[in-house]
């Protein structure tokens, strides 16, 4: 993949609190992390540790108690809850761990939703929603509903929903978990291969370290840290064997 | 967003309440056409009576002696008496039944019913002589045969009334009355001779005004020079309608159950939607963190309440019409005029809107981070 040496995304001490008072939660504890256009980021460790917390501040769903996070040089936490929804539904693409597929409308409709979102006509949208779903090897079903595929195979629908509007960033959380191991493989290389490049850049959530092999690099996050940043899954390994 | 059996739920929440809206409301016009359908089956330009008289049920006799007081009265056509009094009809096998006796001018008939079915007004001038409603002929004047079965009364049958016997000579269509008593009608002063004998006997004086004066005009006079209450038909309908509306519980009777049907139905219909919108807050949120803005997700569940709403009050009209096409020709009352379904339609933007506030509000504070908590 080639990496570009523009920063996609760059976060600064972020800090991320939920709760105040006995019931105060730290979440983040100071995060500094950049991402570059055509990396393929995996954020890995145990739960609770605030990968989720993190990749939603960084797509702009969830606001930063203190810190920084910029996504292509602008900080969705300054922009009007509007401006920030605009740039959302513009720049940013989503897999979820399940799914999250609207189960009455047809597979190439659910892939349009994001282009209808920013104000394409129907028509157009469904028929770049089809083409979509051809890049993911799911034109034949077009016109099928969610609930008539397989977990791999709706997440594939996913994975073209999150691409369908060339967003410069897409974050997934857990996009394997929901899935056996060889699915979960090729679910990810095709993640590499249509999501990250051009200058995007790929953002994943995981636990599942089948996968890891597909990072540019990986950071280790724990008790709302980063604790080491790894050039490849081999580094990763090498350093843990280490420690151990 | 899918789930079929739910959305169908909401649709038939706002179904039934439409429904039963609809249904109550026509029932409750239909009772009250029924009240004044002895005034408007009598087709008389103005009514007089006593002036005590509240409604047409309840009339209060005059003396003959007023009828020509009334004909005196300058702007008055003509004016002729209507003898109108609940008398006890005897049948053959020995029951009696409660029946309206109308007592027409033995001159002109007029107050006569409009559409007689079988023989003709004029054959009331034969002896002893009456015209039954068709309804009651076939139904509760009808001679009970030893088996059992009833035989519709027919041309040339008897009754007794109050110990005198008569001659049914013509059957008649009739609007049914508040109190859907028979309705035998005869001549005035064979009616005076067939009702219990009392002081007064005069029930109501039916006048027309003459030309270019309006019957509102005359009766205002009329009223005015006799002391007596004298009343346009719309205005002696009106009197009766304030009457039922202000002095019976059938208002409140039917109103509470409209409120009724419009409060399950805001419960069935709210509680399913907010149940449905619960269910599906994880595609709400992914929808926010998509780029859908408030704006999006407001028009989204307003149009769904819409549909639902739209189906709802769509089904429970038609059901409504079925029934009432259904009881057409029973003793069931049913008026569908254009302000009840505006009103039924009203209540259902109501009941929908509320349904969708209920869910609006959660899913509005809904933070689009949500959809990455599992």
């Amino acid at each position: 993949m080639q990496k570009t040496t523009t920063n996609v995304v760059e976060c600064r001490s972020v800090k991320k609190t939920f709760g105040t008072g006995p019931s105060e939660v730290q979440a983040l504890r100071g995060i500094d992390i950049s991402v570059q256009g055509g990396e393929v980021m995996m954020f890995v460790g145990p739960s609770g540790c605030g990968k989720t917390t993190l990749i939603s501040v960084i797509a702009g769903v969830l606001d930063a108690t203190d810190g920084e996070c910029r996504v292509f040089g602008e900080s969705m936490q300054e922009m009007s809850n509007d401006q920030r929804t605009r740039y959302r539904g513009k720049n940013i693409g989503f897999v979820f761990q399940q799914f999250n597929l609207i189960p009455s409308l047809t597979l190439k409709e659910n892939v349009a939703i994001p282009l209808l979102i920013n104000g394409m006509s129907y028509n157009q949208a469904v028929a770049r929603g089809e083409e979509t779903l051809g890049r993911v090897g799911l034109l034949d079903r077009a016109n099928d509903r969610p609930t008539q595929l397989s977990g791999g195979q709706q997440q594939r629908v996913a994975i073209a929903r999150a691409i369908v509007h060339s967003p410069r960033l897409v974050v997934c959380d857990e996009p394997t978990s929901a899935l056996d191991h060889t699915t979960g493989q090729h679910i990810v290389e095709l993640l590499r291969e249509v999501a990250a490049g051009d200058g995007r850049a790929l953002i994943v959530v995981t636990h599942d370290s089948r996968i890891f092999q597909y990072a540019d690099r990986i950071a280790r996050m724990d008790d709302g840290r980063i604790q080491s940043i790894y050039d490849s899954f081999q580094e990763m390994a090498d350093a843990e064997r280490v420690l151990q | 967003m899918g789930e079929t059996g739910k959305y169908l739920g909401i649709v038939a929440g706002v179904m039934f309440a439409s429904l039963l809206i609809i249904q109550q409301l026509s029932t409750l016009i239909g009772i009250l056409t029924q009240t004044y359908s002895g005034i408007t089956a009598v087709h008389a330009d103005i009514w007089v009576m006593d002036a005590k008289v509240k409604s047409i049920d309840e009339s209060k006799p005059m003396t003959d002696g007023q009828l020509g007081r009334v004909r005196s009265v300058e702007g008055v056509a003509w004016a002729v008496p209507l003898y109108k009094g609940s008398i006890s009809a005897r049948l053959e096998n020995g029951d009696t039944v409660v029946a309206t006796l109308y007592g027409l001018d033995d001159t002109t008939f007029i107050g006569g019913p409009a559409q007689m079915v079988q023989g003709s007004l004029a054959d009331l001038r034969n002896s002893d002589s009456v015209i039954v409603d068709e309804m009651s002929a076939m139904d509760r004047l009808a001679h009970v045969a030893a088996d059992g079965t009833r035989l519709p009364l027919k041309l040339g049958d008897t009754l007794e009334l109050n110990d005198h016997r008569v001659r049914v000579v013509g059957l008649c269509k009739v609007g049914r009355g508040f109190q859907s008593l028979a309705v035998v009608y005869t001549t005035y002063n064979r009616a005076l001779s067939i009702a219990p004998t009392q002081r007064k006997n005069l029930s109501y004086i039916l006048a027309a005004a003459q030309g270019g004066k309006t019957p509102e005009e005359v009766a205002g006079k009329i009223a005015r020079v006799t002391g007596l209450g004298a009343y346009s038909s719309q205005q002696f309908i009106d009197k009766t309608l304030h009457y039922f509306l202000t002095e019976t519980s059938i208002v409140i009777n039917f109103g509470l159950s409209v409120v009724v049907a419009f409060l399950v139905g805001t419960l069935i219909a709210g509680q399913t939607f907010y149940n449905f919108t619960m269910d599906n807050l994880r595609h709400f949120g992914a929808l926010k963190a998509m780029g859908a803005n408030d704006r999006m997700i407001l028009s989204m569940i307003l149009l769904q309440a819409g549909l639902v709403g739209f189906l709802g009050y769509g089904l429970g009209t038609g059901l409504a019409c079925l029934a009432g096409l259904a009881g057409q020709d029973s003793v069931i009352t049913f008026s569908l005029p254009w302000y009840v379904l505006l009103g039924a339609g009203l209540a259902v933007v109501g009941i929908s809107g509320i349904s969708a506030l209920l869910s609006l509000r959660k899913v509005i504070k809904l933070e689009p981070g949500v959809v990455f908590r599992g």
